[in-house]
């Protein structure tokens, strides 16, 4: 029986009465098949790893297990294009934290999965190595910018993947490819190795088919870090330790302002019924207020862009990546990054330069900034009477190829539950909780800072007693 | 309501080559969002201090001794142009 679609437990059994060889030869033919484009890099060292972990003996609580990693995470010697011409032929020097934390642990890296280009979208149409497609429906986009990590997950091409997640960038992929995924508290996981988009916004985090697995890659990667400045050092949580089939007594609330205008009615009603499942396992639920969030959205771009205009800067054709030729070092540079970067890059470039810039920084920045506090206390008052809040992940299910991407505006609408966490930097989870029209829908579940365990265990509880998470997409079967 | 010639400006800032054609293009759809970006003058918040981080971490030391770091050919394996161990770019100036 092949690995494909197997819980961790499961392939960890496998190996034990097989071999790791075996499956990752089982995902690596399954790659091979694939209808999604949802690697841009599959490992050529992956099979050799596996036997060489079999030949060691399985040590570390992932030995032998496959993963795949999003395109913006550095893993030595496969390259870290960020879905950009800018970075196509670049191969880190280094492992990220997270690759360190995996390697340890015995992972074997199946290879690097396609994004929206630096991570900036929420469809994986503006990767410079083409869309990724959504497994449920090839016409449709897997979200984005983690749209390969999720895919691959909802496709049987990796057990589970990391992800990263700045603006939803994780939970969105995960509510159309019908996968659980998890963003992590600020500060929970070290970002050393991740390419910067918008630093004070995104985390690494897990994408995989069920909630357990989060957990199980939680206990590797989440914990202090020294290379990472706003690493937190925390206690060492126990991620496992948390997967208990029991709510009795949890306190949920539910924000009105997430079901605004333009929500789809499949998407609502799935939402719903997933609250009044968990109130029928023993929670209760009451609506809860959060006034500022219609301005999450605007807040969140104008930071997130602003950040962005600075972090790409290092992009200069220089010490790597892409270059130009040009007579001069402004024109070399410029030219450069007229080329190597893709159109919606360049454009959130500009408008963080601009907002940013003399005249413009207090109109812009500096209001956002200040937007942001106001949303930051809409969740800490919120999360004072709750133990968690629900709402949709997405307010539609996935949409179809080309359907937005020319116009940006629209395509950043579509992120408006996603993006006020990041502001808040509170941990969410997005859960399957049902279908519309075939597609899938996610449950956002958001927690208290460092309140992981709750989210897992409310995650855990619900999907124990639905079959959502079980189900597979026709398509790529 | 940003013009052509903002544009050209923001794009010598950003160090980011915009052709004429490009130009008009980024003009409506810079101001398509920058308009969106408006709504927040609704919000009151001169009372309101900025949140540039969510966590209450300040000033992150680490003790001041030398550690390992990467090789310098590792370093320099990413570009054609270096020249004695050294980044190679055109004259600035």
């Amino acid at each position: 029986m092949t690995a494909k679609w197997m819980s961790v437990a499961e392939i960890k059994q496998k190996i034990g009465e097989s071999s790791a060889e075996e499956v990752t030869a089982d995902y690596l033919e399954a790659i091979k098949k694939s209808k999604i484009n949802g690697y841009v890099t599959v490992s050529d060292r992956a099979l050799e790893k596996s036997k060489e972990i079999d030949s060691e003996g399985h040590k570390g609580p992932l030995a032998g297990v496959p993963i795949a990693i999003k395109d913006n995470i550095s893993v030595q010697g496969l390259p870290n294009s960020c879905g950009s011409r800018m970075l196509e032929n670049y191969v880190p020097p280094f492992n990220a934290h997270v690759i360190e934390k995996l390697i340890e642990a015995g992972a074997v890296i199946l290879g690097k999965t396609n994004m929206d280009e630096f991570a900036m979208g929420s469809s994986t149409e503006s990767s410079y190595f083409g869309p990724v497609l959504n497994p449920w429906d090839l016409e449709r986009v897997p979200g984005g910018s983690s749209g390969g990590s999720a895919a691959v997950v909802a496709a049987g091409e990796a057990p589970f993947a990391l992800g990263s997640d700045t603006g939803g960038s994780i939970r969105c992929p995960a509510s159309f490819c019908g996968v659980v995924g998890l963003k992590p508290t600020y500060g929970a996981v070290s970002r050393y190795g991740a390419v910067a988009y918008a630093n004070s916004l995104e985390q690494i985090g897990p994408l995989a088919n069920n909630v357990e697995d989060i957990a199980v890659l939680m206990d590797v990667i989440a914990g202090h870090d020294a290379r990472d400045s706003t690493s937190v050092p925390e206690e060492k949580t126990d991620y496992q330790a948390a997967l208990k089939d029991d709510i009795k007594g949890l306190k949920i609330g539910v924000p009105k302002e997430y079901f605004g205008e333009g929500i789809s009615p499949g998407v609502e009603k799935a939402v719903w019924d997933a609250i009044h499942h968990c109130e029928a396992l023993g929670a209760s639920w009451e609506e809860v207020s959060m006034p500022h969030t219609k301005y999450a959205l605007a807040s969140y771009y104008i930071i997130a862009m602003s950040e962005a205009s600075s972090n790409l800067a290092r992009f200069d054709g220089t010490r790597y990546g892409f270059r130009e030729a040009g007579e001069t070092w402004h024109s070399l540079i410029s030219k450069t990054r007229a080329e190597g970067f893709g159109d919606e890059v360049k454009r959130r470039i500009l408008i963080g330069t601009y907002a940013l810039s003399a005249g413009y920084h207090d109109k812009y920045y500096l209001k956002a900034l200040k937007v942001r506090t106001l949303v930051k206390q809409d969740f800490e008052k919120a999360l004072s009477k709750v133990d968690v809040l629900m709402a949709p992940t997405m307010p539609n299910p996935a949409f179809k190829v080309g359907e937005k991407i020319e116009d940006p505006l629209a395509l950043y609408l579509s992120d408006v539950n996603t993006v006020p966490i990041n502001l808040a930097g509170v941990p969410s989870m997005s859960v399957p909780c049902g279908f519309t029209d075939g597609l899938p829908v996610g449950l956002q579940i958001i927690g208290k800072p460092f309140d992981e365990p709750t989210l897992l265990r409310t995650a855990y509880t619900f999907e124990q007693n639905t079959d959502y998470h079980s189900r597979r997409p026709p398509e790529v079967a | 309501m940003i013009t052509k010639e903002d544009v050209e400006h923001i794009g010598w800032l950003a160090r980011i080559e915009i052709s004429e054609q490009e130009k008009a293009e980024y003009m409506e759809k810079l101001n398509s969002v920058l308009d969106y970006f408006g709504q927040l003058d609704e919000v009151a918040t001169e009372d309101v201090s900025p949140t540039y981080h969510v966590i209450d971490l300040h000033n992150v030391f680490r003790e001041d001794v030398a550690a390992e770091s990467l090789p310098q050919e590792k370093v320099l394996a990413n570009t054609e142009n270096k020249q004695e161990g050294a980044f190679k770019v055109p004259r600035i100036g």
